[in-house]
């Protein structure tokens, strides 16, 4: 039955993500923010003695939390206090389902594109689930019938909202270019290179480019195409996540733990796996838009499988052009978590009303201007085109 | 179509006859402005059923217009009663009927 | 009865009940609000089915991922409580209410079966985003400008309103 396919892909997702990158992201958090402030961090956690290097604190957490007591407050509102969590869990792991980790396939019965739900309007279905994760912050600090909660609360939905509307915006760019909502097509699409001054003789101003430049190629990555909605698209993803160093929500040392004070116990272990969890995804997301999905720079699916076929025979080419570009996919996304974590360690938290002047004030205009000078420089390539 | 297009305007019927019993019963205004969300879901999908019957695309135009008009609407009407509440210190309907005759 | 039809009719379950829970609900404003959301979210898999993707969509994206999220803001702000129903005030205002209620449903129940002409075929990508897109922009685009000026009033109206005297 065809749904097989689907559900292999789900679970690949799945297991890779959440079982194997999830443990590593903690140690990594503790590992990186030890080497960036110059100590040795976690390291204790042992099984008979053995540490291995602080690998096994993952396991000590998991362990720790589900062997506490799980505290509802007195006058807390029990259903609510008890679907929060999973609200803001759910939406983070079904953002995977769109996320296409391989391109599309041909070993002789029909193409396979590797992602679980090749949807028409992937990433709007992405950013409807963020918003679905709205309801866990909310939910959280009012249910818990407690003052820092409900301030942790309120801050913390507010924020979640505003960036939802940069965050569509600052993307609006990449989907004019691209011309596509489908996530595999725009992989797809980033799968090229093109001619860094190829503009100049689209518009007629050199006549014909001297081969000395000719070498001058770069991947048709999002990154390239539109710095800006990149920078925006990253600032407003995290913030939204409420990521340091916009985690006033959370606010570590001024509103206790904010609105998941009440929690402890696995229900907390809900809200801090779905806060790592969100590192990666934030990962999947931006790899896919921006840094090329699971194209390798420079080496187009043609040519490795081109270049393997005389090797290697047909399946067993396409078979290792499949095991290059997975692998490459979850590169970029390590890079991508590498990324957050120096953002996380570097910059201090920012003040709540710095938080919502960026987003009303630079955000929303700037992305503004970069949906009308993207919408400018395509009319004038195409025209010149013409 | 997979059900017949009646038992879509069944349930638009439904949903809209649920959201007229809570904005005349219930005297919460927030509960009663949340009732004519779902009346106006209701009337979206009652649009929908139409449009996807006789394959005509305005009728999801007009449930974007709709949904937008709605947003605008909660978001003047979540102002009124903030600034009420700010006044009277109640959202009862029943405190607010300085015209009644 | 296919795969849709079963789907169709277990999410109009949801919705029915969902909306049920929203107006019977006297304790709780903000469980109303949370059901509010389940029936738009199982309203956005009924317009799936009925192939209105991209509304579906925006459903979730804007309906029940920032409307009622303003809904519980405002109840969480003003901390407000609930109410009672408020009871008819006699029982023969009650019983009026039900027969007409009946005797609409009856007149519905004869009158619709037959009476809607018949269901066309669906031209391919109907609903997603590209048809939408270009009817909006092209045969729709006044109605389309005039909305983003009727957002404007209303966020101008909405933050008139919700400021503190400005003395």
């Amino acid at each position: 039955m065809p749904e097989i396919g689907v559900i292999i892909k789900v679970l690949f997702m799945v297991l890779v993500v959440m079982a194997a990158l999830l443990p590593v992201i903690t140690w990594v958090e503790r590992k990186q923010s030890a080497l960036m402030q110059d100590r040795i961090g976690a390291n204790r956690a042992d099984i008979a003695g053995i540490t291995v290097i602080g690998l096994l604190h993952p396991l000590a957490d998991v362990l720790k939390l589900l062997s506490k007591e799980d505290v509802v407050p007195a006058g807390a509102n029990r259903v609510m206090h008890l679907i929060a969590p999973v609200l803001a869990l759910v939406p983070a792991i079904i953002i995977l389902a769109a996320i296409p980790f391989g391109g599309v396939y041909d070993f002789g019965s029909g193409p396979v594109s590797l992602v679980a739900a090749d949807l028409d309007w992937g990433m709007l279905y992405i950013l409807a689930a963020g918003s679905i994760a709205t309801y866990g912050t909310v939910l959280a600090g009012w249910s818990s019938n407690s003052n820092w909660g409900l301030l942790g609360s309120l801050r913390g939905s507010a924020q979640m909202i505003s960036y939802e509307v940069t965050m569509g915006l600052s993307i609006v760019g990449i989907f004019m270019v691209f011309n596509t909502l489908k996530l595999q097509e725009m992989a797809q699409a980033q799968d090229a290179t093109f001619h860094l001054l190829g503009f100049l003789e689209t518009f007629g101003w050199i006549s014909h480019l001297p081969s000395w430049l000719s070498w001058l190629q770069v991947p048709m990555w999002g990154v390239v195409l539109q710095p800006l909605g990149f920078v925006m698209f990253l600032t407003c993803i995290m913030a939204e996540n409420k990521r340091p160093p916009f985690d006033v929500p959370e606010g570590e040392s001024e509103i206790v733990a904010g609105y998941h004070m009440e929690y402890s116990g696995m229900r907390f272990g809900l809200f801090y796996t779905a806060e790592f969890l969100e590192v990666p995804v934030i990962g999947t997301i931006v790899t896919t838009l921006f840094l090329g999905g699971w194209a390798i720079p420079f080496l187009s699916t043609q040519d490795i499988i081109g270049g393997l076929i005389p090797v290697f025979g047909v399946g067993a080419a396409t078979g290792l052009c499949l095991i290059l570009q997975v692998l490459t996919f979850f590169l970029k996304v390590i890079f991508m978590i590498w990324l957050q974590m120096q953002i996380r360690w570097t910059l201090p938290r920012f003040r709540y009303d710095q938080v919502m002047d960026l987003c009303w004030k630079i955000m929303l205009p700037l992305s503004l201007a970069n949906i009308f000078v993207t919408g400018l420089a395509i009319l004038l390539i195409q025209e010149a085109g013409r | 179509m997979p059900v017949p297009l009646e038992h879509v305007i069944g349930l638009s019927a439904v949903l809209f006859a649920i959201g007229t019993i809570g904005a005349l019963t219930r005297r919460n205004l927030v509960v009663i402005m949340m009732s004519i969300e779902l009346m106006l879901n209701a009337v979206n999908l009652a649009l929908l059923g139409f449009s996807r019957a006789w394959a005509d695309p305005t009728g999801q135009i007009f449930v974007l217009m709709v949904i937008t008009v709605a947003a605008a609407e909660v978001a003047v009407g979540l102002g009124i009663l903030i600034s009420l509440f700010r006044n009277r210190d109640s959202v009862n309907v029943e405190d607010v009927s300085l015209l009644k005759w | 009865m296919s795969a849709a039809a079963v789907l169709f009719y277990v999410f109009a379950a949801m919705t029915v009940v969902a909306a049920l829970g929203m107006v019977l609900n006297v304790r709780n404003t903000v469980a109303s609000a949370m059901s509010l959301v389940v029936a738009m979210i199982a309203l956005a898999g009924i317009y799936v089915i009925l192939e209105a993707h991209l509304v579906a969509v925006i459903q979730i994206l804007v309906y029940a991922g920032a409307i009622v999220v303003l809904f519980l803001f405002v109840v969480m702000l003003l901390n407000l409580r609930s109410d009672a129903f408020a009871v008819p005030r006699s029982r023969l205002v009650k019983l009026l209410g039900m027969v007409v209620t009946g005797w609409i449903l009856w007149v519905f129940v004869r009158l619709l079966p037959g009476s809607l002409p018949a269901v066309k075929a669906l031209p391919e990508g109907f609903g997603g985003f590209r048809d939408v897109g270009r009817e909006l922009f092209t045969s729709f685009v006044l109605p389309f400008e005039v909305t983003s000026f009727l957002l404007l009033a209303a966020i101008v109206g909405a933050v008139v309103l919700a400021k503190r005297r400005i003395d």
